[in-house]
């Protein structure tokens, strides 16, 4: 019997949020993400509150189990954004995460430091986006990745070739069914034209019964335990992969920690790994020992949100391709400013999540939106971006780069 | 079903919702006679419309501070102002004599100047009385301190009746406050719209200048309801100011009319605005749809507001709306701006972020047209006839 084993990976982010700012700030305050009210676009506030609740309980719980037992394997994708909010207001939190990698038993992945979609809109920006992150990942970690996640799992065939030509062993997709067609997700693949890369396919189904439905009451699978879960696993007699990807707040932020989801995963590792041909591993253990079953044409941009599973949660509607179009139209002046405040704010826009907040298709996929937005409206989230542009092309202005 | 107006001879909401909650009720066998105040002749074919009083009138306008007064423009030209609290007691005796010889199960009755004759009419007939509040006094008033004869009207029948129908969640809230009302005797059944009855808008507009203004790259608000203090404008005007100071090319249009509309216009002279605001009076018909359809956002600033129904029509007619949160109509539209009544600050930043922002108005309509398509007063009728049915049973166990 062939070797089986989970993939588990956790991707943490967390945005710059732009505070509240008017038509009165635009021209006037050049601070965008300092909110100190007691509202949701305080990002300290957040830091500290997640801090609490889910990083430093889930990261002890996981060097426990890390220590404990050798053969359990992790992988994390850690946003710059989110890392540059640790140095400043959690380092306690960038410590244990340390902690974590020490052990050898922890993957980290590469990504856009800003998490940001400029891959569909600047080659050169995306690039130089995936450099600074691969350098913080260095600093603070002295890890270099070697698998490649894109912003929202966002995935085509031409990013993944940029991925190979950029040395990466493996990159990540979705693994949706009018793609897969026939295929499952748990096996390792191939992205057409590439010849080296691996792709690794997430299966949202089993990720998704451990994200979204573990705590869910009315799921008719509830309570999900890790001896039915791993069960689970077990049936599928041909896989060599499960690949759960999931964010890492599923842990004590989205599941609370009375739902049990820190006893499932303590749990699930016990009876997963009962089995002599059961095992964890990192995405790069995978990679090399396992060869690509099939190739996988991807010509259409596929992402990890929404029923669509495609951009249209950040670029789906006028407000959010005008927006972020009016901020890559800054790009050349920007970069030729050579100030690197202004470069800076240039890019902490960029995060995918202003233009998620944008997103007008409540009724389908509404309370996921709601949830995430710190704003009252995609209305008010547009207006609040499109004053903090304003301001940054008044900075331009005022410079004399723009006239 | 007693009710105060009927288009054509309403003068806002109240009849708008009365009219479409029959017709609506109508179309699942409910037999309806409602009664009016008025004699007038009324296009309806669904129920039954009986004059309380001789009163042959062809339009009715009220003013001052909403139900103060009314006056009555009678069909030989003469006009008539009558003191609304005399007649509502005109109307609760008419009611009362009509009624006497006739067999009804429910009793379906519209606001307070129609409670008193509903609490009688309960005492004489022994059947069950639904109250449907469409406004409370301190709504009206703008403030606590309503007329204190009104009050006490609604107190009292509020207290006698069998059951309440509030139009917004908002209203259920006042009532309860007001007047310690138990919540579980009153039910939320927000007003509605019916997407098809919006009538198409001819490509000739009313308004020729304004359309003209727009082409040069003016942007349009508009604001429609009666001119009063409930409504908040003035809170408008200053926004206004600000708006305009930074867009020039911006223009406001006010239309109604009320006892506000003097101080309007002296407040937007005084806030060097004059030549951006324009106001016109009540309108009716193609006037009307066509001030809706003509601009780039309405707005409805209300400080009170229990639902708020042209806001719905706005959108119904192509512009996308911006309304105060103290609004019931804020309750079951989610693809607006929403502001406080009283921030004047976001709603400048609000109006010059729509101004300034095509894409937003584009978004704002596509997605609330979308909204109110899923919206029917088939449905509002609805619950109120299951509400007749509950009570119905009741008296009958």
């Amino acid at each position: 019997m062939s070797q089986k084993s989970i993939v588990l990976y956790l991707h943490l982010h967390q945005p710059y949020r732009i505070k509240h700012y008017t038509v009165f700030d635009t021209g006037v305050d050049h601070s965008y993400f300092n909110s100190n009210q007691d509202d949701n676009t305080n990002n300290e506030k957040i830091i500290h509150k997640i801090t609490e609740k889910s990083y430093l309980p889930t990261n002890q719980l996981l060097l426990e189990l890390l220590n404990k037992n050798k053969n359990f394997k992790l992988n994390l994708s850690i946003s710059g954004t989110i890392l540059e909010q640790f140095q400043m207001w959690a380092p306690e939190v960038l410590v244990s995460f340390q902690e974590l990698i020490k052990t050898n038993q922890v993957e980290i992945l590469a990504e856009t430091y800003y998490h940001s979609l400029a891959f569909f809109y600047s080659k050169n920006e995306f690039e130089t986006q995936v450099k600074i992150h691969r350098d913080k990942i260095q600093e603070l970690f002295n890890y270099i990745p070697q698998v490649f996640r894109n912003t929202e799992l966002a995935y085509n065939n031409d990013l993944a070739i940029w991925a190979e030509q950029a040395g990466y062993k493996g990159i990540l997709s979705e693994g949706w069914d009018p793609i897969l067609d026939w295929r499952s997700p748990n096996f390792v693949y191939q992205p057409v034209n590439t010849s080296k890369i691996k792709l690794l396919t997430k299966n949202y189904k089993l990720s998704d019964d451990i994200a979204f439905r573990f705590g869910d009451r009315n799921w008719s699978e509830w309570p999900l335990t890790a001896d039915k879960f791993s069960h689970w696993l077990s049936e599928d007699k041909n896989a060599t992969n499960f690949n759960l990807f999931m964010d890492y707040e599923t842990f004590g932020e989205h599941q609370w920690d009375e739902s049990g989801i820190f006893n499932f995963l303590k749990h699930l590792l016990k009876e997963w790994l009962k089995n002599p041909v059961h095992d964890f591993k990192t995405m790069s253990e995978l990679i090399d020992q396992n060869e690509p079953v099939d190739k996988l044409d991807m010509p259409y941009t596929v992402t990890w949100a929404d029923t669509e599973r495609d951009l249209s949660a950040w670029l789906g509607n006028n407000m959010q391709t005008n927006a972020i179009n009016a901020l890559y139209s800054l790009e050349p002046f920007i970069l030729s400013s050579n100030n690197p405040e202004l470069v800076n704010d240039w890019r902490k826009l960029q995060t995918s999540d202003h233009f998620y907040y944008m997103c007008t298709k409540w009724f389908n996929d509404g309370d996921i939106h709601a949830y995430f937005s710190p704003y009252n409206s995609p209305y008010e989230a547009y207006i609040n971006f499109m004053n903090t542009f304003q301001d940054l092309k008044f900075r331009l202005i005022n410079q004399g780069i723009i006239v | 079903m007693l009710g105060w107006e009927l288009p054509p001879h309403n003068s806002g909401g109240l009849g708008v919702a009365s009219y479409n909650i029959c017709r609506s009720l109508s179309k699942s066998n409910i037999d309806i006679e409602f009664i009016v105040p008025y004699d007038s002749p009324h296009n309806i074919d669904f129920m039954k419309v009986t004059p309380a009083t001789p009163i042959d009138v062809t339009s009715i306008t009220r003013s001052s501070i909403a139900y103060d007064s009314y006056k009555y423009i009678n069909s030989d030209g003469s006009e008539q102002l009558l003191n609304i609290y005399d007649q509502q007691s005109i109307y609760e005796l008419s009611v009362i004599k009509l009624v006497e010889d006739k067999d009804f199960d429910i009793l379906h009755a519209h606001d307070w100047l129609t409670f008193r004759a509903a609490i009688r009419i309960k005492e004489l007939k022994k059947i069950p009385i639904i109250l449907h509040v469409h406004s409370v006094e301190s709504d009206r008033a703008g403030s606590k301190n309503g007329n204190p004869l009104v009050q006490e009207i609604e107190y009292l029948a509020l207290s006698m009746a069998d059951h309440i129908v509030a139009v917004s969640n908002r209203t259920k809230d006042k009532i309860i406050e007001d007047y310690n009302i138990p919540a579980d005797k009153i039910e939320v059944i927000h007003n509605s719209i019916n997407f098809d009855d919006i009538e198409p808008i001819s490509n000739q507009t009313a308004h020729t200048y304004l359309a003209c203004l727009k082409q040069n790259g003016y942007k349009i608000i508009t604001s429609i309801g009666r001119i009063t203090i409930q409504k908040g404008l003035p809170n408008l005007l200053h926004a206004l100011q600000e708006v305009i100071r930074r867009n020039p090319k911006t223009i406001l249009l006010i239309q109604g009319s009320g006892e506000q509309y003097n101080e309007l216009l002296g407040l937007s002279a005084d806030l060097g605005i004059g030549a951006n605001v324009l106001f016109t009076e009540f309108q009716r018909g193609k006037n009307l749809r066509d001030s809706l359809a003509i601009g780039n956002l309405f707005v409805m600033p209300s400080i009170s507001e229990p639902f708020g129904l042209t806001a719905l029509e706005a959108i119904g007619y192509g512009t996308p709306v911006l309304i105060s949160k103290q609004s019931g109509v804020s309750e079951i539209i989610n693809h607006c701006l929403k502001i406080n009544f009283w921030d004047i600050k976001e709603m400048i930043n609000q109006i010059h972020g729509l101004i300034n922002n095509p894409a937003l108005e584009v978004e704002l309509l596509n997605n609330s047209k979308q909204e109110l398509v899923n919206l029917s007063w088939d449905s509002s009728a609805d619950k109120i006839k299951n509400l007749y049915h509950k009570k119905l049973l009741e008296v009958s166990t």
